[in-house]
């Protein structure tokens, strides 16, 4: 809206007004509305960080998940007991989001390797910038594999880089057969989506061929692994394939430096 | 939801904008929103009128334009719009496509002021 003659003309930015257009006591007159060409991405200044991250990891050869599911889908079980595979053969740190309380932080705790809680209060994801701080809290000097488990949410992680090598999305059983569907964004952006609680599967009658085909259908580029951290089914398939990527990690760094 | 924080971040770059040209009232705001960047149009609106009141944006149009998805099939070598919002079919030969050309934008494109 014009600030001179509180005209509506909303289409030009120059626009020049006669009086026989206007009320008669206003002069002809310029708007002076301009316009500016901005062009820049929102979570621009996320990325930048998040890639600053990549580098401040892949310098200190340090290896990192990003876990992303809804709530109650078993990330803190399946990251314990990932842990408990895995933490004889590298040495892995976590950095973990919640809302509030701390009482995922105290069960990865008791693995026995070092957790950072991020409280996020109100804010539904964690952003690079968070990582960042909440990394310089651990002894990176002896982490190979970092783990960040985010916030229970599928919909607002999915568009915050974290900086990652690998993005988890884990569903369980329990949440259906359609629930890639309803969160295609988050799917998508997924390099291995995980199928949880695979032990229940007859109980809640999950039909496991529609899961996987619409799990395929819509992440095509994402590697399944079905599991039930719970029970171990699944887990040394699922723990060999990361200690591989940790492996690999580790190699291609140790080339760089040669 | 994301769209408030968003929103913020939005009008932190475009009063930063205007006021970087002098300017001090923000009349419209043009932003591109990919239909696969899980931002929802209306709950933006929303944030919209709650972040800019009593800002230099308060009373501005918002003017949200939709990016189509747009997809590449390594198969064929061509670039097509899926016909399923979800599922990514390349229409020639039905390969399934994970190469996401554009859709996942979220952007502040221009500004009017004075």
């Amino acid at each position: 809206m014009c600030g001179t003659c509180g005209c509506h003309d909303e289409h030009s930015t120059v626009h020049l007004h006669t009086p026989d257009r206007e009320i008669a006591a206003i002069e002809p007159h310029t708007h002076p509305h301009r316009s500016i060409q901005v062009e820049q991405s929102i979570l621009a200044k996320n990325d930048k960080i998040a890639h600053q991250n990549q580098h401040y990891f892949a310098d200190r050869h340090i290896y990192v998940l990003n876990v992303v599911s809804s709530p109650g889908s078993g990330k803190t079980t399946l990251m314990t007991k990932t842990i408990d595979r895995l933490k004889d053969r590298v040495r892995v740190g976590v950095i973990v989001g919640d809302l509030a309380t701390d009482n995922d932080a105290q069960r990865l705790r008791s693995t026995g390797v070092p957790v950072v809680q991020i409280t996020t209060g109100t804010l539904c994801h964690l952003e690079a910038q968070m990582i960042r701080q909440a990394a310089e809290q651990l002894p990176l000097d002896n982490i190979d594999l970092l783990i960040i488990e985010n916030v229970g949410n599928l919909v607002c992680p999915a568009a915050y880089d974290l900086g990652e090598n690998l993005r988890i999305v884990l569903l369980s059983v329990t949440e259906g057969e359609d629930k890639p569907l309803k969160y295609p964004t988050m799917f998508k952006s997924a390099d291995i989506a995980i199928v949880n609680k695979m032990d229940l599967a007859a109980a809640v009658e999950f039909d496991r061929p529609t899961a996987l085909q619409n799990l395929h259908k819509l992440a095509p580029q994402a590697e399944i692994f079905e599991v039930s951290a719970k029970t171990g089914l699944g887990m040394e398939e699922w723990c060999d394939r990361l200690l591989q990527s940790c492996r690999s990690m580790a190699n291609l760094s140790e080339e760089c430096n040669r | 939801m994301h769209e408030v924080s968003l929103m913020e971040q939005t009008l932190e770059i475009a009063i930063a904008q205007t006021q970087a040209q002098n300017s001090t009232q923000i009349h419209r705001l043009k932003m591109r929103i990919g239909e696969l960047s899980g931002v929802v149009p209306e709950a933006l609106n929303f944030a919209f009128d709650v972040v800019t009141r009593g800002t230099i944006a308060e009373g501005a149009t918002l003017q949200i334009e939709t990016v189509p998805t747009i997809c590449y099939c390594s198969q064929c070598d061509r670039e097509f719009h899926p016909v399923d919002a979800y599922i990514y079919e390349c229409p020639d030969c039905g390969n399934l496509s994970f190469q996401i050309r554009s859709g996942r934008e979220i952007e502040l494109t221009s500004l009017e002021v004075s």
